[in-house]
């Protein structure tokens, strides 16, 4: 009798499936997601200041027409001092720039804006990292490209470059 | 005592397994008939002793006996004691001696009470069951024993993650796991089925009640679990695609495709390979769930145990069985006699396509949620979020919905047509008012949520059209489950289309005093206050939502602290709080306080969703459940049994 091979289907989905399973297991997963909101309006937020003298941060603020930077940053991290002068740099080209520290203090804040200058039109203070992580932010700094209708076009993970700079001044100059 | 009695209880139940296992293998090779007669009381004895063990794990936790790891791990002695009691499978090693429980528990039970099967495809089946149960005791035993003793016992225990703290996952996770594992019986009958060869309408009808009672847990466990996410997480969202949800679904598709194929089997001894290839797959999609569920393969909210060696040594457990079972399922199968022709038109024509859209939908919410892993293996990092499934499963299901509409409307074999074409337009009438309305007077509405409304109305009027003009006192039970099942589906598919269409969100940093509207209520924050909890304290609002009637209801959304044990940073959670009304659910979450610039009163942020018809939604899976346990209970001919006892008593009374 003619054996049917389409019924060996199952156990080949099967194998395919287990190698998949073994592969993830022998490597270690190291969490590094792209973004599922590029191309989709900031959740909505309402943060208020982190520290005195700038301005809390909500979502509303970010649809105001002109393209901006949103850092996400904090004053423990180290990383973010180094990124300091790339934000100086940008908000000296006209580039409007807006923070969130994430489980901050308003002292340190300060502390931090005094020593590396302070780039932000405003500060939203995320305590329990919720807004973090409703963007899908997995660490400090980053940075999120976001259009003049508040919608996020680009994430980026880790330190801006000083090579960068012109890129994303050329970018958000596409967007207007 | 009782820790080290229920580790023994547990090895002597695995050495019953083991007895099982052999003794129906000498059976089936055509050793001595009389070793037959051990494999059902082994059955039924590890099934019992397992139970015993699970009593005893129980037991300890309402004791809170910290010399057991597991106890001071995962409970606290001041814990309530329903959540006590529940901390026995709110953790890993306990949810796997309840799956274990509840897998020796229907072997048990099927050895008891099933007198359908032929004697031999009996014992090939308990037989499969028993094998099943080694593995897992295996994986128990050597690496996740519940009733380890710690050398020294502490104080007290580190609690319990506070986002499990709430009745509800009391009773999720036991509800879930009966439903996942009862599918074991339905691959164990289509194990013994394929190694005895007897794949038939006997071999149908005698698994049927298995799968349909497995699938009403599932159904109950995916209701409520959605329903436990909705109120306790605080996101507002029912369903959120997540890896753990998924695995929950792919059973539930599989079961259900399963009851549908079953019965074309049942009643007219067709799709017969089709049938066992699902029973196969159904407790596969099972097992798959937990390994991804325990593996930490993918993580999410709900993964309270990321080990990857325990990983792998469930991987090697489903390899053998799937594997398994896959195999015999190749070899065997295609010595499996065609079944019965059928033509399109006709109930079981309704049902292939049934299936088929269900193994579809099947799949693809599977690769959505295995496409991380395997775009990993081949160098790419994706996450799939909800749009994908949506996308993919969205119009599947609604098409479903539409042969929902024609199959029971449709005879066996072959059908003409006429009765679906007269009780047709009808349902057509009220899906074209529904639709028209929402174009003229819904506002802007997505595609896929209109759809939804449109169909979810003709199916509710389709899915009354069997019981048309039929004596109701005479329709039988199971039809009555498939009419109510069938309504429910549409009653769940309006609170999904209606909620993602109207659903209102706002979100406001208030002062207590101010008030806020949101849809047609006006909602004032009266106050916040500080609470304390028997194990946390928290912060209260008091919320008075007034609808425009004039009628004025209070909420009290919250944010808990819960201290950090051992020192562990504390936990927060938010309770949100709903309000139920007629045409939907006010709910409101209290977020963090917002310290004022000027010294002024602190404002909160406040997030208030107006969800319109939201709890249909699970009032549509309650519905589909009940439907499924009256069709079980006709199945099950208990009420036949009664009303013939009661016949045969009426008779006894009328003999001369």
């Amino acid at each position: 009798m003619k054996r049917r091979w389409i019924l060996f289907a199952p156990l080949a989905i099967m194998a395919l499936l287990f190698g998949a399973f073994l592969y993830r297991l022998s490597v270690p997963d190291d969490r590094l997601i792209e973004s599922q909101w590029i191309d989709k309006p900031m959740p909505l937020f309402d943060l208020p200041p982190a520290t005195a003298g700038v301005a809390g941060l909500k979502s509303s603020d970010l649809a105001d027409g002109r393209p901006r930077l949103v850092n996400v940053f904090a004053s423990w991290c180290i990383p973010c001092r180094a990124e300091a002068p790339q934000l100086e740099a940008l908000k000296a080209a006209g580039v409007p720039i807006d923070g969130i520290a994430i489980r901050d203090r308003p002292d340190d804040v300060a502390a931090f804006l005094r020593e590396n200058g302070n780039p932000f039109d405003r500060i939203g203070s995320d305590v329990q990292s919720s807004v973090q992580i409703a963007l899908g932010s997995s660490g400090v700094p980053e940075t999120f490209l976001i259009d003049g209708k508040g919608i996020i076009r680009e994430q980026i993970q880790g330190v801006i470059l000083a090579d960068d700079v012109p890129g994303i001044i050329a970018r958000l100059e596409a967007m207007k | 005592m009782i820790a080290e009695l229920g580790l023994a209880l547990l090895w002597i139940a695995a050495a019953l397994a083991c007895l099982s296992l052999i003794a129906g293998i000498v059976v089936l090779r055509g050793g001595p008939k009389d070793v037959a007669g051990l494999v059902r009381p082994a059955s039924v004895a590890q099934g019992v002793l397992t139970a015993a063990a699970f009593a005893l794990l129980i037991a300890l936790f309402v004791r809170s006996d910290m010399s057991v790891e597991l106890v001071a791990r995962n409970s606290h002695s001041l814990k309530p004691m329903l959540f006590k009691v529940a901390g026995a499978w709110g953790n890993h090693e306990g949810s796997m001696l309840l799956w274990l429980t509840i897998l020796g528990l229907s072997g048990g039970l099927v050895a008891l009470f099933e007198k359908r099967l032929r004697a031999d495809t009996l014992i090939a089946t308990l037989a499969a069951q028993a094998a099943l149960s080694l593995g897992f005791f295996a994986f128990l035993l050597f690496s996740s024993n519940p009733f380890k003793r710690l050398p020294i016992a502490p104080p007290d225990g580190q609690g319990l993650n506070p986002l499990l703290q709430d009745p509800g996952l009391a009773f999720h996770p036991p509800t879930l796991y009966i439903g996942y594992v009862g599918l074991s019986v339905a691959f164990s009958f289509a194990v013994g089925a394929l190694v005895t060869r007897e794949i038939g309408p006997a071999f149908a009808r005698a698994m049927r009640p298995w799968v349909l009672g497995s699938w009403i847990f599932l159904t109950l466990g995916i209701t409520a679990g959605s329903y436990w996410a909705y109120y306790e997480l605080g996101w507002g969202g029912w369903w959120f695609w997540d890896p753990v949800e998924n695995v929950s679904l792919v059973p539930w598709l599989a079961g259900a495709a399963l009851l549908h194929s079953v019965a074309v089997t049942a009643t007219r001894n067709a799709l017969r390979a089709w049938t066992v290839m699902l029973a196969v797959i159904g407790f596969s999609m099972s097992m798959v769930g937990t390994f991804i569920v325990r593996s930490g393969l993918l993580t999410s909210v709900h993964s309270f145990a990321v080990d990857p060696e325990r990983g792998t040594f469930l991987l090697v457990l489903m390899l053998v069985y799937i594997g398994g079972a896959l195999t015999l399922f190749a070899f065997r199968a295609s010595a499996v006699a065609e079944g019965k022709q059928f033509a399109l038109l006709s109930r079981e024509g309704s049902l292939v396509i049934n299936n088929l859209l269900l193994t579809t939908i099947l799949a693809l919410v599977l690769l959505g949620t295995l496409y991380p892993i395997v775009a990993e293996a081949m160098g790419e990092k994706i996450s799939v979020g909800p749009p994908y499934y949506n996308k993919v499963a969205g119009p599947l299901a609604l098409i479903l919905c539409l042969v929902m509409v024609a199959g029971p409307l449709l005879r066996w074999r072959r059908d003409d047509g006429r009765t679906l074409w007269a009780r047709l337009p009808l349902a057509l009438l009220a899906g074209a008012t529904v639709l028209f309305g929402l174009i003229l007077f819904g506002g802007p509405i997505g595609i896929l949520p209109l759809l939804g409304m449109t169909v979810a109305a003709v199916v509710a009027v389709a899915s009354l059209a069997p019981l048309w003009k039929r004596k109701l006192r005479r329709v039988p039970l199971p039809t009555w489950g498939m009419v109510i099942a069938h309504f429910g589906v549409a009653v769940a598919l309006a609170g999904m289309a209606a909620e993602s269409a109207f659903i209102k969100e706002r979100l406001v940093a208030a002062a207590p005093g101010e008030t806020v509207k949101v849809a047609d209520f006006t909602v004032k924050f009266a106050r916040v206050e500080p609470v304390a909890g028997p194990n946390y304290t928290a912060v209260r609002a008091t919320l008075v939502a007034t609808t425009p009637s004039g009628s004025s209801f209070i909420l009290h959304p919250a944010a808990r602290t819960f201290p950090g044990l051992m020192g562990g940073a504390p936990t927060e959670t938010n309770e949100a709080a709903l309000l139920t009304r007629p045409g939907g659910q006010l709910y409101a979450v209290l977020g963090q306080p917002v310290p004022s610039a000027d010294g002024s009163a602190d404002r909160y942020q406040l997030r208030l969703w107006w969800k319109p018809l939201v709890w249909w939604i699970w009032l549509g899976g309650a519905l589909i459940a009940m439907g499924g346990t009256l069709a079980l209970l006709g199945r099950a001919q208990l009420l036949a049994i009664w009303r013939a006892r009661r016949a045969r008593k009426a008779q006894m009374r009328f003999a001369p």
